[in-house]
């Protein structure tokens, strides 16, 4: 199972020479195995990804976590939405009062973008995802809802070589006293449990989360702490503030290392990173 | 098995509330308990954990104006796991202890974004006089 990082940046893009090490683009991971691919988010991180032929029926999968925009934005400039040959599946969060294509039609209509969903010339199939189960080729899929604002799915993405977590936007630590200890209360813990590698928010320094608190994000501190519970066997930082440059994130991982200790491996994630489970 | 964000949610919630609230799931069974219910109940939920339904339910006799025992299919609690609504009821709770209070009860469903019936919250009140 291929694995590779396309954008990693929280909330809004950015393109400053600051941010040039780390990346930009926000969400966007590929998983490739088999001939299958899955496409993790359709942040701005989107428009790196190689529409070529080589995978079976020309099919990509786009398992959205939510939709809010930095997690759709790239998705209006995906080739193979234009491509007749391409079968596009989008698997999304459900919702009880509108349908994901009404949902996403929001983005896919002017005055936010020319084109409609409806012109969209690719065989397109939309899934409404739940706390769910379900299986793409050689890819088995669950999903749940997790701690932020408005239907969200973190995934477990497991594959006879590996497991990957991934829950880009998360705060499981909302309440009175943080994080539960208790794995059962704890936001997603089923997808992350003992995963071979836990992608999670960590979008900010444990002072800055302190005037955040209910934003739906994670600090850095408790995305280790969270993967500790979980007993993930690496974790990568992602979620990057838009506003952090790439020195100042540094800065904080090296802070993050000489004040906490934990037997797993951890990172930042950046941009171009490929990673084989 | 994690328990499902809602359930999360309303224990997050209860646990920043000065109000007596008991959490259950679709069977009955105790899942949490804030501190002032603990109060109420006698027990401390970092003691007892979660407490089944033949256990919690135990733990007080309700009675109505009369000192009648109140049957559990007129208990808000219990109506609203049979009927996934809300309900509401003043009566009286008397504790193992042999305590009686006038006590009201707001109950209602937990019922997820999916449509799926999780559980169900219900708080006690200590009525003012009507």
């Amino acid at each position: 199972m291929n694995i590779t990082i396309h954008g990693v940046r929280g909330s809004i893009p950015t393109t400053t020479l600051e941010t040039k090490k780390y990346g930009g683009n926000t969400s966007c991971v590929e998983v490739e195995a088999d001939g299958w691919r899955l496409v993790l988010d359709a942040g701005s991180g989107m428009q790196h990804i190689h529409a070529g032929n080589g995978f079976r029926n020309n099919r990509v999968d786009i398992l959205l976590t939510h939709l809010h925009i930095d997690h759709i934005q790239g998705l209006g400039f995906f080739k193979p939405l234009f491509n007749p040959e391409s079968e596009i599946h989008i698997w999304g969060p459900a919702s009880k009062t509108q349908s994901l294509r009404a949902r996403l039609g929001r983005y896919f209509s002017p005055p936010l973008f020319p084109v409609y969903f409806r012109n969209l010339t690719c065989k397109l199939v939309l899934h409404e995802v739940d706390d769910s189960s379900f299986a793409i080729g050689p890819f088995h899929i669950e999903s749940c809802h997790i701690m932020h604002p408005g239907p969200t799915l973190g995934f477990r993405v497991r594959h006879q070589r590996g497991t990957l977590a991934y829950l880009p936007d998360h705060e499981p630590a909302l309440g009175r006293d943080g994080l539960l200890h208790d794995v059962k209360w704890l936001s997603g813990s089923d997808l992350a449990k003992e995963a071979d590698l836990l992608l999670h928010d960590a979008q900010y320094t444990p002072e800055e989360y302190k005037d955040r608190v209910g934003w739906g994000h994670s600090s850095l501190t408790d995305a280790l702490e969270y993967a500790a519970l979980t007993g993930v066997k690496k974790l990568l930082l992602t979620h990057h503030d838009p506003l952090r440059s790439d020195e100042e994130l540094e800065k904080a991982f090296r802070h993050l290392q000489e004040t906490t200790s934990y037997q797993f491996p951890y990172a930042l994630a950046y941009e171009g990173l490929a990673i084989q489970l | 098995m994690a328990y499902a964000i809602e359930l999360i949610l309303n224990r997050q919630i209860a646990d920043c509330l000065a109000i007596p609230v008991f959490i259950t799931d679709t069977e009955g069974n105790l899942l949490f308990y804030n501190e002032p219910a603990e109060e109420i109940l006698g027990k401390r939920y970092e003691d007892t954990g979660e407490m089944a339904v033949d256990e919690w339910s135990t733990v007080f006799k309700n009675k109505d104006e009369n000192g009648e025992v109140l049957p559990p299919a007129e208990l808000p609690l219990v109506k609203t796991l049979t009927n996934q609504q809300p309900y509401h009821k003043t009566f009286w709770i008397e504790s193992l202890q042999g305590r009686a209070e006038r006590i009201s009860v707001t109950s209602y469903p937990i019922i997820g974004r999916s449509g799926k019936f999780l559980g169900a919250v219900a708080i006690f009140w200590r009525p003012t006089e009507e």
